[in-house]
């Protein structure tokens, strides 16, 4: 991959825009916010966007910009950790499957085809449902969620790259196992792993926001993206502006990693 | 490239809600006149009729109800919802009134024995069910038996527990005979009678109300129709079809009653309302819940009177009604609504006044200067309650508690707190009942579902001896310093009732609010506009 492509690629250059935003917004929400995003004020309720408050306020009258700034802490570091999760564990399963193959093969992508047969959402839902709603459940469960995608790819990888002749070199050399499968075969499998967690992030911040408004994510009164849409859709009519801003911001970010995936991949597939 | 395509679906998406949005706003712009009080509604409704609005005979009014009925059987059925329609169908020896006093319905007359154990019950001559078989003290008999495991069948109510035996002198007696006294019995024959072995209640129900069952499917509508032979000719209704559509989405029957296809919607939220804009009747009044933080009386800290005190001083309630319910709720001082007129203790309401300072000092008395750490469990599904806990959790923070909302399924919050009180602090809607002691009796010592664990001799005394009591005015006395008892232990924060709201066409009259969940079709009429 070269870097000068990729910034000729208008799709990453929208995506990173979005996203080098979306971050500012949190590292600054880490030192500051313009009000406590719990802080209530009751004579503000549901204030339409103004100087003071640029997002207006919700039905406790707090205000929306800071809610939406600590918003994204929520789901950067779920978004994160949750493909982190998926990414190792899938990584694992993966590696295991595609280079032994045989038996243990059948058995583990046996599981993953079960666990590709719920939409992951559905399966996120039963997790939570079982282990109980909350900030590391809920990354729990977006984790596990995303580890059938890793496992595929990785083993498609590995299954493909274990055939070539460095890697029977490397064999015929007397290398062991863990040295070809971390020295030969993953660096040359690291992109679309990288493509694939792009796209896997914004799944699980959109799946976070999901379960947040069924009301089995994040825990109120901390603030988070489908937690607020939640509770702006009563006041639908009172307050379009508070469903419209959370709805747009969450559909920026998912957008933004979406954009940001398909331009590293725009760059690889240039290098082939 | 398909990923892109998935995000440009989404944006459109987006796109044609917020259009939505912006037609929405347009055709709301006149906010709907709202009467508060059940009394001024009808005397509204009541001015209207003597112009020239004609009475209208017939007619079919299509409601908006939320949930699908669980069990057609009215002893089978547990969802208010469900008896709330079916409430029509079925007559009980009295019916509920609108100010918590029974109405002699079945029955035409009763008289109880000087010990308070004997009900004689005289009931109506020339009552039909539905099926066109007389309604006789047999049938009387049976239903109560059904409810009272008296049949040696398991019992379907606890209300009925206390009956001992019963006795039918002549087809139009019955005599209910109790273990022992109950001041709460007379209250619970507001309970639908069934015919006699008929056990098909649940496909095809028959009763003796003023309309007949005519259908039910499932996911869309319940139709009633006119029952013709009713026995009360003063109360013999106008409207010829009611037709239930189950309408899970609340959005959706506001938009339903803005096109014509909705003539009432019962319980329309505030924002729903405020959506319907003018030419509507909102009728809201209290509807005799009790919205509260039960607090686990037996759970340090809580243990301690003084940091439960601490805690209602800490809340201010008039934040949450004006926040949560928009203003549409009564504040309460302690477990019961003034909608109980006749039992309701004034004043407690300005008990604790909001004082931090005060919540404070009572902290430090009680050796918690530093605050504490607090549990409030609340059901998932009632956002009225989770907003409740936002604004409560942030009220405490000013003196020194820390609040963590945990969310929980509705089944794991009925197993968890309400069945074994494995809980710290709690949000939830108590339902009004007809008679003070189903209301009060929830906090005696020896209650199953005590869950506050609340256990205080002079109150336990105070309940029982209104449960005994038959002098009306004495018994209503006794349940007056049982609230004040809960309201100076501090048991709970007894928040407020929030009130109900009811959509109605504009040309449609007659509906009453009662102390519980009742519509009664048979009083209501359209008129010509």
């Amino acid at each position: 991959m070269r870097w000068n492509q990729l910034v000729r690629n208008k799709l990453f250059i929208i995506g990173g825009c979005l996203i080098a935003v979306l971050l500012g917004l949190m590292v600054t929400s880490l030192f500051y916010t313009p009000y406590g995003p719990n802080d209530m004020n009751t004579a503000m309720r549901l204030a339409p966007p103004q100087a003071s408050h640029w997002f207006g306020t919700d039905n406790f009258g707090r205000d929306i910009f800071s809610r939406i700034m600590e918003g994204t802490q929520t789901s950067f570091v779920i978004g994160i950790a949750s493909v982190a999760i998926g990414l190792v564990i899938g990584l694992l399963i993966g590696a295991i499957a595609g280079y032994w193959g045989g038996w243990l093969d059948e058995i583990l992508m046996r599981v993953i085809d079960a666990m590709l047969a719920f939409p992951g959402i559905l399966l996120a839902i039963m997790l939570v449902s079982v282990f109980g709603p909350g900030f590391g459940n809920t990354i729990v469960a977006l984790g596990i969620m995303s580890v059938p995608a890793f496992a595929r790819i990785a083993r498609s990888g590995f299954i493909q790259y274990k055939e070539f002749a460095f890697v029977k070199a490397a064999i015929a050399r007397g290398a062991g196992s863990l040295r070809i499968i971390t020295h030969h075969i993953l660096p040359n499998i690291t992109s679309p792993l990288i493509v694939a967690s792009t796209m896997r992030f914004s799944g699980s911040i959109l799946a976070e926001a999901g379960l947040s408004y069924l009301g089995l994510g994040v825990q109120p009164p901390d603030p988070s993206w489908g937690r607020m849409l939640k509770e702006a859709q009563p006041f639908i009519i009172a307050a379009p502006w508070y469903v419209f801003i959370t709805g747009a911001l969450i559909t920026a970010m998912v957008l933004g990693f979406n954009l940001l995936g398909d331009g590293i991949r725009d760059g690889y597939d240039l290098k082939r | 490239m398909l990923k892109i395509r998935k995000t440009f679906v989404t944006g459109f998406s987006m796109l044609a809600v917020l259009s939505m949005v912006i037609t929405g706003c347009g055709s709301s712009t006149s906010s709907a006149p709202a009467t508060t009080g059940s009394e001024q509604a009808t005397t509204d409704t009541q001015s209207k009729d003597s112009g020239q609005d004609q009475r209208v005979e017939g007619g079919t009014v299509r409601v908006a109800m939320a949930t699908e009925p669980d069990n057609l059987d009215p002893y089978l059925s547990a969802a208010t919802d469900t008896s709330s329609m079916m409430d029509n169908v079925f007559d009980g020896l009295f019916e509920a009134g609108e100010n918590s006093e029974l109405v002699p319905a079945i029955a035409e007359s009763y008289q109880v024995s000087a010990d308070g154990l004997t009900y004689t019950f005289k009931i109506r001559n020339g009552i039909k069910f539905h099926d066109g078989s007389d309604l006789t003290a047999e049938d009387v008999q049976y239903s109560y038996a059904k409810l009272s495991g008296l049949n040696g069948k398991e019992p379907l109510s606890a209300k009925f527990a206390a009956i001992e035996k019963m006795e039918t002198p002549d087809d139009f007696t019955v005599v209910v005979k109790l273990k022992e006294k109950d001041a709460a019995f007379l209250a619970a024959n507001i309970v639908a009678i069934v015919p006699k072995d008929y056990e098909k209640q649940s496909e095809k129900p028959i009763g003796a109300g003023p309309f007949k069952f005519a259908s039910y499917t499932p996911g869309q509508q319940l139709v009633l129709e006119r029952n013709d032979q009713f026995y009360d000719q003063k109360k013999k209704p106008a409207l010829e079809r009611v037709e239930f559509k189950i309408m899970p989405d609340s959005n959706a029957s506001v938009l339903a009653m803005q096109s014509g296809d909705i003539d009432m919607i019962p319980g329309i939220s505030d924002q729903g309302a405020k959506q319907l804009g003018g030419g509507f009747q909102i009728v809201s009044g209290p509807q005799n819940m009790v919205q509260l933080m039960a607090l686990n009386n037996s759970v340090k800290p809580l243990d301690d009177v003084r940091v439960r005190q601490a805690i209602n001083y800490a809340i201010n309630k008039d934040v949450i009604i004006q926040t949560v319910a928009e203003g549409n709720g009564v504040k309460l001082g302690s477990n019961m609504s003034p909608a109980m007129k006749r039992y309701y203790q004034e004043g407690l309401t300005e008990r604790y006044q909001t004082d931090v300072e005060k919540a404070k000092a009572l902290l430090k008395e009680a050796g918690y200067e530093k605050g504490f750490k607090l549990a409030i469990t609340v059901p998932s599904n009632y956002t009225f309650h989770v907003d409740t806990a936002q604004v409560i959790a942030e009220q405490l923070k000013a003196v020194g508690i820390a609040a963590e909302i945990k969310q929980i399924e509705w089944s794991s919050w009925l197993e968890d707190v309400y069945n074994n009180a494995k809980y710290e602090a709690t949000i939830i809607g108590l339902t009004g009942k007809l008679d003070p002691h189903e209301v009060l009796g929830r906090f005696e010592t020896t209650y199953r579902k005590n869950f506050y664990k609340f256990s205080n001799a002079a109150f336990d005394d105070l309940v029982n001896r209104g449960r005994t009591e038959v002098d009306e005015a004495k018994r209503a006395d006794l349940y007056k310093e049982a609230q004040t008892i809960l309201t100076e232990q501090a048991v709970a924060v007894f928040i407020m009732d929030p009130s109900r709201s009811v959509a109605l066409k504009e040309n449609l009259h007659g509906f009453k609010m009662y102390p519980v969940q009742k519509y009664d079709f048979a009083a209501m009429y359209f008129s010509t506009k």
